[in-house]
């Protein structure tokens, strides 16, 4: 009891000046220090899930692409994984190649506008402003390209909506030229200066132990050690046509997940060169034309720039999924707050939250009610029926 | 009275359960390439700072509480610009069980931004037609009528 008295309680959010979304935190404090951790999200939901049953396969890509406007390629690609695992559909070879462009250009854009956050969160304005300045032309390639700035729709069930051409291609490997001398100097910018090197080292910090216990997924395992990556160990679409490596740091603190992020961008333009220089060998069709989707069930996963999405999709047959579960990365991420939070102060705690890269758009699939573990049996079901119906006959009743 | 607050409007940002990408692109708006700020608009941290919110998103039940109680809070004259499909009509979510809105139906706007995602560019422009709306606008201010929380 003692103790307790000296825990202090901070609210942060949800509306909070420095969250880009909607999300509650309750920190506690013991003088400077972080003892504790509640995390309440709900903020977002939309009842995706549910939505996606009432439309059909093809326009359930349009909406899952609106999970999250940051990894808008990610969740269609995990969605249209799924659904061409459940019918066994193969894709032609050109389709795998653009995917995969599409997929690495979402990262390489993603990883910028996180890396400007950090910079925000950390205080120094001049490196959000000059990550979101690079990342300006790459979201220009993608109109003049794939046709929107975000939310592509380039993916489609059997293939994608949109050819990449010749010159559409040698656009591409131009601003990627453009590009790697911008990554370059960030690269050395944050590995030089004193000061943001100090400022990243001291905070939270994930060891490999807990990144295990808490299943945590994407750059942020990556950066504790933990070598895993859909990508390479599951192979789909072009990533495994295509020479590329793994980017592993043993750190686990704000400047492992960072460095970690500025290499995989890095990696990110190699596939894209690839890639697109296949794409002038392989011609032909985009898209395996699609009769009907079969009963049964299938599971699709993609390494988004947070980590591994994972979507379940079961059908009955008809034109309308039966069962669609989401997955996102942030959903295992954001719980490895709980400790790599505690133990620091709390300006590190604001930046360690957003060094997962968060995205609560993406994890709020579902509403989790914890009721103390009560079993209802269907005669306590019925009860509670008569009960409400009771309860409205009297209301009825009152009324007139 | 509304007139001088066209000068320089400061912003509050309200994510009313959007995807992102209209918050993505709001900052976008501030950073370098189309830097608002040149202009006086200015992101603050708190509506009681703000002269102007962009709303985006479809307004979920566990959001509208929190809207209506940080648009009470928001100094008078006060104006709303919802940016985006969902905070016209809810776009692709429409239908769906937890969603309320759109923001229309609970708070005035003055301004509606369209588009999946707006451009900068389009949120720039909705920020000018409002000022020209503002300053054109001979009438008397009167008080808007603000529609109280629905019992469910």
């Amino acid at each position: 009891m003692s103790e307790n008295k000296k825990i202090t309680e901070i609210p942060i959010g949800p509306y909070h000046p420095l969250q880009e979304e909607p999300e509650f935190f309750r920190l506690k404090i013991d003088g400077e220090k972080v003892v504790g951790i509640e995390i309440e999200i709900g903020y977002n939901h939309r009842g995706i899930e549910k939505l996606s049953e009432s439309k059909s396969f093809d326009q359930a890509t349009f909406l899952v692409e609106r999970i999250c406007g940051i990894c808008s390629t990610s969740h269609p690609f995990a969605y249209v994984n799924a659904v061409e695992d459940l019918a066994a559909i193969r894709i032609p070879e050109r389709a795998k190649y653009i995917r995969t462009v599409v997929g690495e250009i979402e990262r390489i854009h993603s990883h910028l506008l996180w890396l400007g956050l950090a910079g925000h969160f950390i205080g120094y304005n001049t490196v959000w402003m000059w990550c979101w300045k690079y990342r300006e032309p790459l979201l220009e390639l993608c109109e003049r390209v794939f046709g929107n700035r975000n939310h592509y729709a380039m993916m489609k069930i059997g293939g994608v909506r949109r050819d990449i051409s010749d010159d559409q291609g040698d656009l591409i490997r131009k601003d990627m030229g453009d590009l790697v001398p911008k990554l370059d100097m960030l690269y050395n910018a944050i590995q030089d200066d004193p000061v943001i090197k100090a400022r990243l080292r001291i905070a939270g910090t994930l060891t490999k132990k807990d990144a295990r216990a808490y299943c945590v997924v994407g750059p942020t395992a990556r950066a504790s050690g933990i070598e895993i990556d859909v990508r390479k160990d599951d192979p789909y679409a072009a990533y495994g046509l295509v020479d590329w490596n793994v980017v592993v740091r043993e750190e686990g603190d704000v400047y492992a997940k960072t460095m970690v992020r500025i290499d995989e961008m890095k990696e990110s333009v190699k596939i894209i060169n690839q890639c697109v220089d296949r794409l002038k060998e392989v011609k032909g069709e985009i898209e395996t034309e699609i009769k009907e989707i079969p009963e049964g069930e299938g599971i699709g996963r993609h390494e988004a720039p947070r980590g591994e999405v994972f979507h379940y999709v079961r059908s009955r047959g008809g034109s309308v999924p039966y069962r669609h579960k989401v997955r996102a990365p942030s959903f295992m991420n954001v719980f490895s707050n709980e400790v790599a939070v505690v133990g620091g102060t709390i300006p590190d705690a604001a930046l360690t939250l957003a060094a997962v890269d968060p995205c609560y758009c993406c994890t709020e699939r579902m509403q989790a009610v914890d009721t103390d573990s009560k079993v209802y049996t269907s005669r306590d079901l019925i009860r509670m029926c008569q009960e409400k119906t009771y309860e409205l006959h009297r209301k009825m009743k009152g009324g007139k | 009275m509304s007139r001088i607050l066209t000068r320089s409007i400061w912003v509050y940002h309200f994510a009313a359960a959007p995807c992102n990408n209209c918050d993505i692109e709001i900052l976008d708006a501030l950073t370098p390439k189309y830097d608002a700020e040149r202009f006086g608009i200015k992101l603050v941290g708190s509506i009681r700072h703000a002269d102007c919110m962009l709303l985006t998103g479809v307004v979920n039940s566990k959001d509208l509480p929190r809207l209506m109680s940080i648009y009470q809070q928001a100094p008078k004259p006060f104006f709303v610009i919802a940016v985006g499909t969902c905070a016209l009509d809810l776009g692709i979510f429409r239908g769906s069980y937890n969603v309320v809105g759109p923001p229309d139906k609970h708070i005035p706007i003055d301004a509606y931004v369209p588009g999946c995602p707006p451009k900068p560019e389009a949120l720039l422009s909705a920020v000018v037609k409002l000022i020209e709306k503002v300053r054109n606008d001979t009438s008397k201010p009167g008080k808007k009528k603000v529609k109280g929380i629905k019992k469910l």
